[in-house]
C-alpha cells in the first residue's frame, strides 16, 4: 500500500512539473507574439512554443488521468497528435498570405530581396501548389 | 484493393482512431467498421496516389527523432524570444530540393517547420526551392547541409526516391 | 499542492492569452491579427484542460478537440481568403 501512495506522490510531482513547464512556454510563446519586431519573427513564437507547451500540458492530463483511472487515457494524445501536424500548415498559410501582402520585415533581416521574389513571382489568384484540379 | 476497400489502410485508421476517442464496445467497433468502410468509398475519387513507403520502421526512427528535434528547437527558440530584440538576425534561406514527389516535400516542408528555428513558407514556381525564414540565421550553407543530412536524406530513403 | 499549481498554470496562461489579446488589438495588418488568434485558441486549449483538471472530469476533452479542430479550419480559411479572395474553389 505504501508503495502505491509514494507512486501516487510521484505522479503528483510529475503531472506539477509537467504542468509548470507547458504554462511556462505557452507564456514564452505569446511573449513573443506580442514583443518580437515584425510578423515573420512573430511566426516562428507560437509555432514552437506553443506546441512544447501544449505537448507538455496534454502529456500531464494524461499521466494524471491514466493514474486516476487506472487505464491508458487516450484523448490527449489524439489532440496532441492533431496539434502537431496542423501547426505547421497553418503556419505556412499564414506565412504564404504575409508574403503576398509583402509584409514589411524588420531592418536587418538577411536575403530579403529573396522574399520579395517570391512574392513577385505569382499573382494573387493564380494557380498555387495546393490548388487541385477543381 | 477493389471497389468496396480502395484504401485498406486508411479504412483500418479511421477504426481505431474511432475506438480511441470513444471507448471499445461492441457497439461501437460496428459503427466504427460502417464508417472506415464508407468514408474511403466517399473520398476514394478526390485522393490521388502517393509514394509509396519504402521502409516504416525507419519512418517511426524519424518520427522519434523529430519529437527529439522539437524539443530542442523549442528551448533554443525560447532562448531567442527571451534575449532583447537586437540579438536577433532573422533571414530568408532558399532551400534548393533535391526530390519533387509532393507527399514527402510535404513532409519535409512540416518538419522544418516544427525544428530548429525556421519556418517554411513557399515553394518556388517550379517546386524546386523552398523559401524559409529563419529566426537566427548565422551561417547559411551549413543550415542548408544539416537540413538535408537529417531531414531529408532519410525521407528519400523512406520513400524511395 | 496540485490544486495550486494548476492554479498558479492557469494564471500563466491567462497572462499569455492577454498578450495575444494585446497583439490582436495592435495589429498592425490582418496576417498578425490571425496569428494572435491562432495563438487564442491554442491557449484556449490548454485553459480547458487544465480546467479539467481541476474539476478532476474527463468530459472537458471533447470541447478541447473540438476547438482545436475549428481553430485550425478558421485559421487556413481566413489565410486563403486573404491569399484568393475565396475560400472554396
Amino acid at each position: 500500500m505504501t508503495s502505491l501512495n509514494n507512486l501516487l506522490a510521484y505522479t503528483d510531482h510529475l503531472v506539477a512539473g509537467l504542468l509548470l513547464f507547458g504554462a511556462f512556454f505557452m507564456l514564452i510563446g505569446s511573449w513573443g507574439l506580442a514583443k518580437l519586431p515584425d510578423f515573420f519573427t512573430r511566426l516562428h513564437a507560437p509555432t514552437k512554443a506553443s506546441t512544447l507547451g501544449m505537448g507538455s500540458t496534454l502529456l500531464a492530463s494524461l499521466v494524471w488521468f491514466s493514474v486516476q483511472e487506472g487505464s491508458l487515457h487516450i484523448h490527449e494524445l489524439v489532440i496532441s497528435i492533431f496539434l502537431f501536424l496542423t501547426a505547421p500548415v497553418s503556419a505556412y498559410m499564414m506565412g504564404k498570405a504575409a508574403i503576398h501582402r509583402s509584409r514589411p520585415m524588420v531592418d536587418g533581416t538577411r536575403n530579403a530581396e529573396q522574399a520579395e521574389r517570391a512574392s513577385e513571382r505569382r499573382g494573387l489568384k493564380d494557380e498555387g501548389p495546393e490548388s487541385k484540379s477543381s | 484493393m477493389g471497389r468496396l476497400l480502395p484504401m485498406p489502410w486508411h479504412s483500418l485508421m479511421l477504426l481505431v482512431v474511432w475506438l480511441l476517442l470513444n471507448g471499445v464496445s461492441y457497439g461501437q467497433l460496428l459503427l466504427g467498421t460502417i464508417l472506415g468502410l464508407l468514408i474511403p468509398i466517399m473520398t476514394y475519387p478526390y485522393v490521388r496516389g502517393h509514394a509509396p513507403i519504402q521502409k516504416p520502421f525507419s519512418l517511426v526512427v524519424y518520427g522519434l527523432r523529430l519529437v527529439w528535434d522539437i524539443v530542442v528547437a523549442n528551448l533554443d527558440v525560447a532562448r531567442r524570444i527571451l534575449l532583447p530584440n537586437r540579438f536577433l538576425k532573422p533571414g530568408w534561406l532558399v532551400y534548393p530540393l533535391s526530390m519533387s514527389e509532393p507527399f514527402p516535400v510535404t513532409i519535409l516542408a512540416s518538419s522544418i517547420s516544427l525544428t530548429p528555428g525556421t519556418v517554411s513558407v513557399e515553394f518556388s514556381e517550379d517546386r524546386s526551392c523552398l523559401y524559409i525564414h529563419v529566426l537566427h540565421l548565422t551561417d547559411e550553407d551549413e543550415l542548408i547541409a544539416f537540413i538535408r543530412r537529417r531531414y531529408e536524406q532519410p525521407l528519400k530513403e523512406i520513400f524511395g526516391c | 499542492m496540485l490544486n495550486t499549481v494548476i492554479l498558479i498554470s492557469s494564471g500563466m496562461v491567462g497572462l499569455a492569452m492577454l498578450l495575444c489579446l494585446w497583439r490582436l488589438l495592435k495589429g498592425p495588418d490582418i496576417t498578425d491579427r490571425i496569428l494572435a488568434l491562432d495563438t487564442l485558441y491554442i491557449n484556449s486549449i490548454a485553459l480547458i484542460i487544465l480546467l479539467g483538471l481541476y474539476h478532476g472530469s474527463a468530459m472537458y476533452f471533447e470541447g478541447a478537440l473540438l476547438i482545436a479542430m475549428l481553430g485550425f479550419v478558421s485559421t487556413s480559411a481566413v489565410a486563403k481568403y486573404l491569399l484568393r479572395g475565396d475560400i472554396i474553389e
